[in-house]
């Protein structure tokens, strides 16, 4: 997340959209959107309905170890006897809410900062921009890694670890942003018309921020989802039994034979990522090419 | 340089379509050397495409026929490869905005010589004396030293007259001038159009100035025609078109200026309301 | 004021907010400066230096004021962030040994105020004491020592790799635009960031080695060769350096499906972020002044859209490394590659803080040196950097 090429001027039909739930506008009918949507949906409602599908407990364990995919266990059964098809299903739920509400967290705490320091510059910009060099000094995963660490190993500290990594993009972009829109001409007249600089921020400059960030915050799903389990498969995040497909393909190394560990939940991952990316390219596409620039650097690692 | 006479570029029926929008109906126009066409009209009207057209620079996903005939050569249907040896060589073009037209990390040197000695294929050093003498008739002091600046080095109206130099380098009859001082300050612009002027007079050089600013066109153009939505509505030599326009749209163009509530009845009126810009001789 | 510069995306010198962002880089924008060369006003007060150098002061003032940072960023998660610094540092056992923990919090000063335990834990790093592993309880700073070299060479060849594919996948996908080439090369480098690197390890050390068996086994060497003559560490360049010709091979070997894996993140990076610039610059007025010109193609994509390119390129290159590091963590384990990835998870898995540290800290000062590197080179392709 990063890049502030901030544009001249927003434009706002582009990102004021009115409902039209059941006719996509063209742009979207891309076949790239509608296998990502097919799929994000799939994978969503498998979360939703959770235990009502699972053909097993995830958690139960039985005696029939490792046993390869059959008819009775369809993706075969892990070092422990649970049912793999089962567990797979069951990440859903663990990765789809963190992933959501990590991009959802790294957005709020950075857009904010970010305008914030857009807006009231000096050394508040200072400070927070110096912080935000700081972070983005590592590379994202390791520095996760060492936070997460840091902090010990759970779930809840490993999306704290994950947020600390993420905010800074955000930050960025929407500094870039506010920066850009602070001098636009409308936010000036209201300013001299007697908008106090938080009235300011709040209904002239946000509003057309949104937009970009909203779509930053799509595109950066698959990605928050990468860095979860890549912790997870670090050990520094799902601890066993939890279900969760980055500890599952991290116990997989240690039996790399028996395929069916490590394939199935990588292949989970893979879908799911792939339909967010697929999504947030389409998305980033449909929109104006100028508000498109900025959107466009998101990823790392 | 000998100029030819009569016309060395004769446009006919040139029409133009883009992803399927016609943006072009059906253009005629010919250049003079020594002659300065102005072609006028609101943003929209199709007068940069037409520049671009001539150079064979329009947009992807475009449909161009007509004729543009150079001298006994049709201009459209050319391939690339024998559009590059027309363009820079035969015809040139400079753009509107000189601090996005000059490549920001490419020395002005560098720039002035590329094709120089890719059309005349000259030595280095007969490129870069080419090169610092086309700067000295611009009048970018101390040419030697320029040569090695950057173009974030110079102003604004240095800049535009740097563009001038690389377009006319290789010496081309044709200059095709797309609003070459609407991004420069008010100050600079006379100097300019001054350049321009001499270059049509001494060098024998036919150019197609377009620009949306009437001023502009009153103090250096022989010829005006006016674009809109495709088409040219009026054309002439200046005075008729300026002071006795024929054409509605060509009178709404003028009334527009500011403070012209009493209309034009003079070159002077226009002056005086638009830029102001110095009396350039060349009328005629 | 951050102003016009970055209206010109692709042209302009971007302060590379995406990596170790030099602090404070001014925005140059068309305008904004029109400062001749370095030209004395005054015979004898000459201006000391050339513009690049006094960019390379600046920036290398910068780097070192990210660098105190990165200290700064390990100590607080070594001292103050854990619970229980002694435990989380000297673990389970010792840690409930109170003379150990003593001793400890003496060497460490963790009784002091806040600034003089950072000050302690600067001289101990400067001294090269990184503290002692929990896991191999050998120094943290040897261990990292023998590690390195592993890793360079993974990285080396991977970032070569990648940054030769995926930029020229970029370039051709963006002169390509829309047509078939271009569609099918944004659906694979979409894919590509999509597959988790840990993943696709293991995928293909399944794949290649276990059922294919094309791929040799985990390791940098058959278990039958001995390591050749240490030179660089790198034992591909060792073994040519020695002439040992079969350990040269097999080194070579085991070392091509850890890059490949690597290389596979890194590509679709690298591809749809080159990809984005380029066409960016071949928006720009400049080029279509240089085909104005009447130059071919493939000196207007070479000698202008490229060059004008290159700027946001390296940054991408220096972004697509430090992916690289990242990925290293995820990928030696999975290969029993001994670098300071493998090191790094088996840190992480085992709760090895110094050791977790020591990786963090060290791949903290080279990312920053990349990016160093990257700044310098800025400095020299664009010259409107230079100006201060």
């Amino acid at each position: 997340m990063t890049q502030a090429t901030a544009p001249a001027e927003l434009p706002i039909e582009s990102l004021v959209r009115r409902r039209r739930w059941l006719r996509l506008p063209p742009a979207w009918r891309t076949p790239l959107a509608v296998i990502g949507a097919t799929i994000a949906l799939a994978w969503v409602i498998i979360a939703l309905v959770g235990p009502l599908i699972w053909p097993y407990n995830p958690l139960t364990q039985s005696a029939h170890l490792l046993q390869a995919p059959s008819a009775v266990h369809w993706f075969g059964t892990d070092e422990l006897g649970r049912d793999v098809f089962s567990r797979v299903l069951a990440g859903a739920r663990v990765t789809i809410p963190l992933a959501l509400l990590l991009v959802i967290m790294s957005m709020l705490v950075g857009a904010s900062l970010g305008a914030i320091a857009g807006f009231f510059g000096r050394w508040v910009d200072e400070t927070i921009m110096r912080i935000t060099d700081l972070v983005m000094a590592f590379p994202t995963v390791i520095l996760a890694m060492v936070v997460a660490a840091a902090l010990g190993p759970s779930l809840f500290n490993a999306v704290l670890a994950a947020l600390i990594v993420s905010w800074p993009g955000y930050c960025r972009v929407t500094r870039g942003l506010v920066l850009a829109l602070r001098n636009a001409d409308y936010v000036l007249a209201n300013r001299l018309l007697g908008y106090g600089p938080w009235r300011s921020l709040r209904l002239d400059v946000l509003p057309n921020v949104v937009g970009p960030v909203l779509v930053l915050a799509s595109l950066d799903i698959g990605t928050a989802a990468l860095l979860l389990s890549g912790l997870s498969f670090l050990g520094l995040g799902a601890k066993p039994p939890t279900a969760e497909w980055g500890s599952m393909i991290s116990d997989a190394v240690q039996n790399f034979s028996d395929w069916w560990l490590g394939v199935f939940p990588g292949l989970a991952i893979v879908t799911l990522v792939m339909a967010f990316n697929f999504l947030g390219d389409t998305l980033r596409d449909a929109l104006d090419p100028r508000t498109a620039s900025i959107v466009g650097k998101a990823e790392q690692v | 340089m000998s100029a030819p006479v009569g016309p060395v570029i004769t446009i006919t029926d040139l029409r133009v379509a883009i992803a399927g929008t016609q943006i072009l109906r059906g253009i005629d126009l010919s250049l003079t050397s020594g002659r300065i066409q102005g072609l006028a009209g609101e943003s929209g009207s199709g007068k940069t495409m037409t520049g671009l057209a001539v150079l064979g620079l329009l947009p992807p996903r475009s449909t161009v026929s007509g004729s543009i005939d150079l001298t006994g050569t049709d201009l459209v249907g050319l391939t690339p490869k024998q559009m590059n040896l027309i363009r820079g060589r035969r015809v040139s073009m400079v753009f509107q905005d000189p601090s996005t037209s000059l490549h920001p990390m490419l020395s002005v040197g560098a720039q002035l010589t590329d094709h120089i000695r890719y059309h005349l294929k000259v030595s280095r050093t007969q490129a870069r004396g080419r090169a610092i003498a086309m700067l000295a008739s611009v009048r970018i002091p101390e040419p030697e030293a320029a040569m090695k600046r950057f173009p974030h080095q110079f102003s604004g109206g240095q800049r535009q007259r740097i563009a001038i130099a690389i377009a006319l380098a290789c010496e081309p009859a044709i200059l095709i001038a797309d609003e070459p001082t609407t991004a420069l300050d008010v100050t600079v612009q006379a100097g300019v159009l001054r350049l321009l002027r001499a270059l049509a007079d001494d060098m024998g050089l036919a150019v197609l100035l377009i620009t949306h600013d009437l001023g502009v066109m009153s103090a250096i153009a022989d010829d005006v025609a006016v674009m809109r939505a495709g088409l040219i509505v009026e054309a002439g030599p200046r005075g008729d078109v300026l002071v006795t326009p024929a054409h509605d749209y060509t009178r709404s163009l003028l009334a527009s200026l500011p403070g012209a509530t009493g209309g034009v009845s003079s070159l002077e009126d226009i002056r005086a309301l638009a830029e102001p810009t110095d009396a350039i001789g060349g009328a005629r | 004021m951050r102003r016009s510069s970055r209206h010109q995306p692709g042209t302009a010198a971007p302060s590379r907010e995406d990596a170790a962002a030099p602090a404070g880089l001014p925005p140059v924008g068309a305008g904004e400066v029109i400062a001749t060369a370095a030209v004395p006003t005054d015979g004898a007060k000459v201006r000391s230096s050339h513009p690049l150098a006094r960019y390379l002061r600046r920036r290398l003032g910068v780097s070192v004021l990210l660098l105190i940072g990165v200290t700064l960023v390990t100590f607080l998660l070594t001292n103050l962030v854990p619970s229980n610094p002694a435990v989380a540092n000297l673990g389970q056992q010792a840690g409930s040994d109170p003379k150990v923990v003593a001793a400890f919090n003496a060497k460490y000063g963790l009784n002091r105020p806040l600034p003089v335990q950072y000050v302690i834990y600067l001289k101990n790093l400067l001294h090269g004491d990184l503290g002692t592993s929990l896991l191999t309880h050998q120094p943290v700073l040897s261990d990292l020592g023998t590690a390195i070299p592993a890793t360079m060479e993974l990285a080396l060849g991977a970032i070569v790799l990648s940054t030769l594919i995926g930029v020229s996948f970029g370039v051709f996908s963006a002169i390509r635009r829309g047509r078939a080439v271009d569609q099918g090369l944004r659906v694979i480098s979409l894919i590509g960031i999509s597959v988790p690197t840990f993943w696709l390890a293991l995928l293909s050390y399944y794949i290649f080695y276990y059922k294919l068996n094309i791929a040799p086994g985990s390791g940098r060497l058959s278990p039958t060769m001995t390591p050749p003559p240490h030179v660089t560490g790198l034992y591909t360049v060792d073994a040519l350096l020695a002439g040992q010709w079969s350990t040269f091979a097999d080194a070579a070997a085991h070392l091509m499906l850890p890059t490949l894996v690597l290389t596979a993140y890194t590509v679709g990076l690298l591809t749809r972020f080159t990809r984005s610039a380029i066409l960016e610059v071949l928006d720009q007025d400049f080029v279509r002044a240089a085909r104005a010109k009447g130059l071919p193609s493939r000196i207007v994509l070479r000698r202008y859209v490229l060059r004008a390119a290159l700027v946001p390129i390296l940054t991408l290159i220096g972004l697509a490394f430090g992916s690289l590091l990242s990925g290293t963590v995820l990928v030696e384990s999975v290969f029993a590659w001994p670098g300071i990835g493998a090191y790094a998870y088996q840190a992480a898995s085992h709760l090895d803080l110094p050791g977790i540290m020591g990786v963090g800290l060290f791949v903290g000062i080279v990312f920053l040196a990349v990016n160093f590197i990257v700044d310098l080179l800025y400095g020299v392709i664009d010259p409107r950097v230079r100006v201060s």
